[in-house]
This record gives C-alpha cells, structure tokens and sequence, in this order.
C-alpha cells in the first residue's frame, strides 16, 4: 500500500493474447468474486476497469484498443501497476451446470467464475466467440481448466462459422445448462437475451463501461436506473435487456 | 409521504420535515447534491424514489465537455478527492434528461434541479435559456467548480463581483427559483452571498467541494489525479462547511442548501440548527446508494422526538447566539 488508495503490483509474467491482447500474471492475490473488477492506474497514461481475470494471483487480460490498453499490453517482467478495488457485484452462482457465452475482452470476465465453480463441483462449458480466430482471447485458460470450449467466429477461421448464440443452440436443445452466464459485445449479449426469452434458462450479463470512481457515485457508467459499478457489472438479463433491447417488452 | 404535524383528527403525526426551498416544497431536507449520479433521467430518479426531497442534476455548459482523464475521483480515506472536470453532454442533451428525469419523478413530490455553469456570465445564461424547455423546479448557478482554473480561470464564487454578474446575467433570463452555489474557499463567503442575494439568487447552495487538494502515490512520486488537484468533499470538510452555512445565515436572509460532509441525522440537523433550509448529500452514497436518503431522513426524525422538536422551522438557524 503506497498511498490510500492503490495497491502496487509488479508483472510476474506476460502471455500473447493472440492478436492485439496480453495477460499480464501479477506478484500478489487479491480476493475477488468472479465478476468483480478493478480500477488500474499507470501513472502518466490513464486508469480503466478491468475485470479479475484470476485473483490468485492477480491477473488481468487486456485487449489493444486505446493508450491505456496499449500501455496495459507493453508492460514487461518487473513493471509496476496500481491497483484499487474490488468493486461490484459479480456472478450470482447457484446452478450446477453453468454454460459461459464470452465474446471480445469480456471472455476475462468470465474466467474466474469457471475456476472457482469447478472447484465448488460444478459442470461448466464454455463458448468464446470474436470476428476473427486471431481475436480469440483466453481459450488457453479454459483448456487448463479442463474446460470444453465452444469456438465462433464470423468468418469461420476457427470453430462454428457466425455467433456464439448459434454455437450454444445443441447444447440449448438437449436441455444442457441450468443457468447461462455471459459477458462481451452488447449486441451479442441482446442476442443470447433474446435466444432465451421465453425459457425459464436464468441468464447473466457482465457489462464492460468506462467509469471514473468505480464505487457508485459519479454516475459515468449508468444504465437506465442502474450502475454498472455498484449495481454490476453483473445483473440479471431481464432487468437490464429491457433498457438495451429495443425489442424487449 | 407527506408530514404535517397534525393530521385531519387533530392527532399527533410525527415531526414535520417538510420544508420549503425558494418557494418549492420538499417533502424533506434532504437534496441529492450536484455532480453525483451524473445527469441521466434514470440515476436522477431513482435517487428521487429512494427518498430524496429534492435531486440535482450534474452540472452542465452549452457545448459538451470531456472533463479530465482518469485518475478523476478517488476515496482517499476521509471522504473523497475528485477533478472530474465538469464533464456533461452539453445543455442540449442535458434538457431531454431532464424532461425525462421530470416525467419520471411524475407525482412523486421529488423537486428536480438543474445545474449550469459556463465560462462568462452571458455563457451561463444561455445554459439556462437552453434548459428552459424542461421546467425543472430550480436551477442552481455553478460559479464553484475548483477543477478547471486552467481552462476557466478563477472561479467566479471567490469574489463579490464577478459572483453577482453570473447571478444578474442569469437572472435577467431566467425568473423561477435560482439557486446560486458558493463556494467555502471564498474568503468572505458572507460578502459574496450578500452581493449574489442582491443581484437576485433566491436561495444559495453552500458550498462545493473544499480545497483544491492533492494526493500523491509514494511509489510513483506524483500526484494521482491527472488533473493533480481536486475538489475535497466528505466527513473531513463538515465542519468547514457548517461554518460556512453558519456565517452566510447570518449575513442574508433566504433559504440555504448547507452541503459538506452530512452523513447521519444529526450532521443534517447541525446544518439546519447552523441555518440551513435544505441540507445536500453527496460524498455520503459511497458507501450505501441511495438508501443513504431514507436512513438520514429516519435519523432525523428519531432526533427530532427525542429532542422534543415538532417542525425543523423550530430550530432552523438556532446556533446563532
């Protein structure tokens, strides 16, 4: 702790996350729930949420869109970043076979939920989806997990060719989950809501925002009445797809 | 719900907490105040259902602003440090969120202010005329932001003069209620209420955040807000903020939103007793929401029993001995 608000890390090891993407392994813990994010500074450039990819040891997974992100992928061996949180609400588990839909940077939201549900004895699947198969983040943790992983992508380079929502429907049919989790693009996760209006599948939804505080008081991050910070990142499909869907009733 | 302290049959209802801000009724003190919760039509309402006598809307200037990069609001460990920059989607924008804040807070009794700021008086005032359509309640005149001396200069609540031309340029447009937002750096903050009063504000907000202050991150050896400075705000500045409440109530004679630090019942009733009308919330929903606004208005009536006060007009501004 080097001022009252952030906790430094140093980067222990870094991973290629295909195109664009690093996974940076971090030399602390820091007890999160799955879902739950943190703030992350690096003095001179930015600070910008980012979800618990795994929380022990802290690790974080960072997709290359913006100078934030940038910096976040450059970091070698040895760096440093600051780190304030956990903040939110994260996944609310009590299926036993758990199906994880993530898309883009929003699949490392949804790696420590599978960790730790495999360790509480639950079945978990997985379905990773990106445009093309050299976007594809974070598979390589599933496979550690011993996870089956479902691959989509639009222009068919790896896995089913078109969405992740079309790579789920077998599993969907022969009765499969209990409760659907996920976590990427807005259109796809109106999409995997829409798949399941009208079954009685729970459905869970991990927003990714730009937030300023993190804990619920600048209001940046809102969605309808709600906070993504404070109120989420993870809310209930129903409640939030009736702000974004412009078909939901 | 509404609380008189006599109901029909004459019977004993409890301690009145209504009171009236420049002329609009606020079924209690209690003001969300500007900059939390931002602007949108959602947040603004919900804090109204959650028990908010009055809700502000985050401050906003004619054209749209990106406000500061991140690091922008931090809890530093005795409230919060934040230069977020006034950052808004500009007054047009602004006006179709808060038409739709008002429509939500339809028949709720919840009084909705808006909030403007600019870089001139005449800036100011063309804010407010854009903000017209949405026939908000109050609006409340920023001239206290301590973030953006860079771009904006010195802010105008510091000194009578420029404080007074900010209200007459605004008045000149605008006739409803006006509230005028000073703020505690101003060394005289008496002087600059009296000349804001006499160039037309019907109420003053007292104050904005205290400083600016400065954190610096021992590891990286520079201060952590990009911005380096921010407006401090929470518990620590209550009693800065009280004796700002207690000095203006005794130089003018209009309603005053006491805002600094209030966390419990009894730092609302401190504000009240100092000569507050209306007592603003801020920093405080870091910790609990919006539930900050029933648990308040409980305390305060559980304080006012105990203390045998039936109507907060009975000790409003009492401290001045």
């Amino acid at each position: 702790m080097c001022s009252d608000v952030y906790t430094v890390y140093r980067v222990v090891s870094r991973r290629q996350e295909s195109e664009g993407g690093a996974s940076l392994v971090l030399d602390g813990s820091l007890r999160a729930d799955p879902g739950q994010f943190v703030m992350v500074w690096l003095p001179g450039i930015e600070e910008r949420p980012l979800a618990v990819m795994n929380d022990r040891p802290l690790s974080l997974t960072i997709r290359d869109v913006g100078p934030f992100t940038h910096a976040m992928c450059r970091l070698q061996e040895g760096d440093r970043v600051w780190v304030r949180g956990p903040y939110g609400h994260g996944f609310d588990v009590r299926s036993r076979r758990m199906l994880l839909v993530g898309g883009g940077s929003g699949i490392a939201s949804l790696t420590l939920l599978a960790s730790r549900s495999l360790d509480e004895g639950r079945e978990v699947r997985v379905a990773l989806g990106a445009r093309t198969s050299s976007q594809l983040m974070l598979g390589w943790r599933f496979d550690e997990l011993g996870i089956p992983v479902l691959y989509a992508t639009d222009d068919g380079t790896v896995g089913a060719r078109g969405t992740t929502v079309d790579a789920i429907e077998p599993l969907l049919r022969a009765g499969w989950p209990d409760a659907v989790y996920a976590c990427g693009p807005e259109p796809m996760m109106i999409a995997l809501g829409r798949r399941l209006r009208g079954t009685d599948l729970p459905l869970y939804l991990s927003f990714e925002r730009t937030m300023k505080c993190g804990f619920g008081v600048c209001g940046n991050c809102h969605l309808g009445d709600q906070l993504v910070c404070r109120d989420g990142p993870v809310f209930e499909g129903e409640k939030v797809l009736r702000v974004l869907d412009p078909l939901a009733e | 719900m509404d609380r008189d302290d006599r109901s029909n049959t004459g019977a004993w209802q409890g301690p009145k907490l209504s009171v009236d801000l420049a002329g609009v009724r606020l079924q209690n003190p209690l003001v969300l105040a500007s900059g939390i919760w931002g602007s949108a039509a959602g947040t603004l309402a919900r804090a109204g259902r959650a028990g908010a006598g009055a809700v502000t809307a985050k401050s906003c200037s004619i054209e749209p602003r990106r406000g500061h990069p991140n690091p922008t609001v931090l809890q530093w460990g005795h409230g919060l440090i934040n230069a977020v920059g006034l950052s808004n989607p500009g007054a047009e924008e602004e006006c179709r969120e808060l038409q739709a804040a008002k429509e939500q807070l339809g028949g709720t009794g919840v009084a909705l202010i808006a909030s403007v700021f600019g870089e001139t008086p005449e800036a100011f005032a063309q804010a407010v005329l854009a903000l017209l359509p949405a026939s908000v309640d109050l609006v409340e005149v920023n001239i206290s932001c301590p973030n953006v001396a860079a771009e904006l200069g010195r802010p105008f609540a510091l000194d009578p003069g420029p404080a007074a031309s900010v209200t007459e340029a605004v008045r000149s447009v605008y006739s409803g209620p006006l509230l005028v937002k000073l703020s505690p750096n101003a060394p005289e903050i008496a002087q600059v209420a009296r000349s804001v009063v006499e160039a037309g504000a019907d109420g003053l907000t007292v104050g904005n955040t205290l400083g600016p202050g400065m954190i610096i991150d021992l590891e990286a050896r520079r201060p952590v807000l990009s911005n380096r400075v921010g407006g401090v705000s929470g518990p620590a500045i209550r009693p800065i903020a009280v004796r700002c409440v207690y000095e203006v109530a005794a130089a003018v004679d209009v309603p005053i939103v006491g805002t600094g630090g209030v966390r419990t019942g009894a730092d609302a009733m401190e504000m009240i007793m100092a000569g507050a009308t209306a007592v603003g919330i801020g920093s405080a929903l870091e910790d609990e929401g919006e539930e900050v606004f029933g648990r308040i208005t409980r305390e305060l009536d559980q304080l006012m029993r105990q203390l045998g006060i039936k109507s907060l007009d009975e000790i409003r501004g009492c401290a001045h001995v």
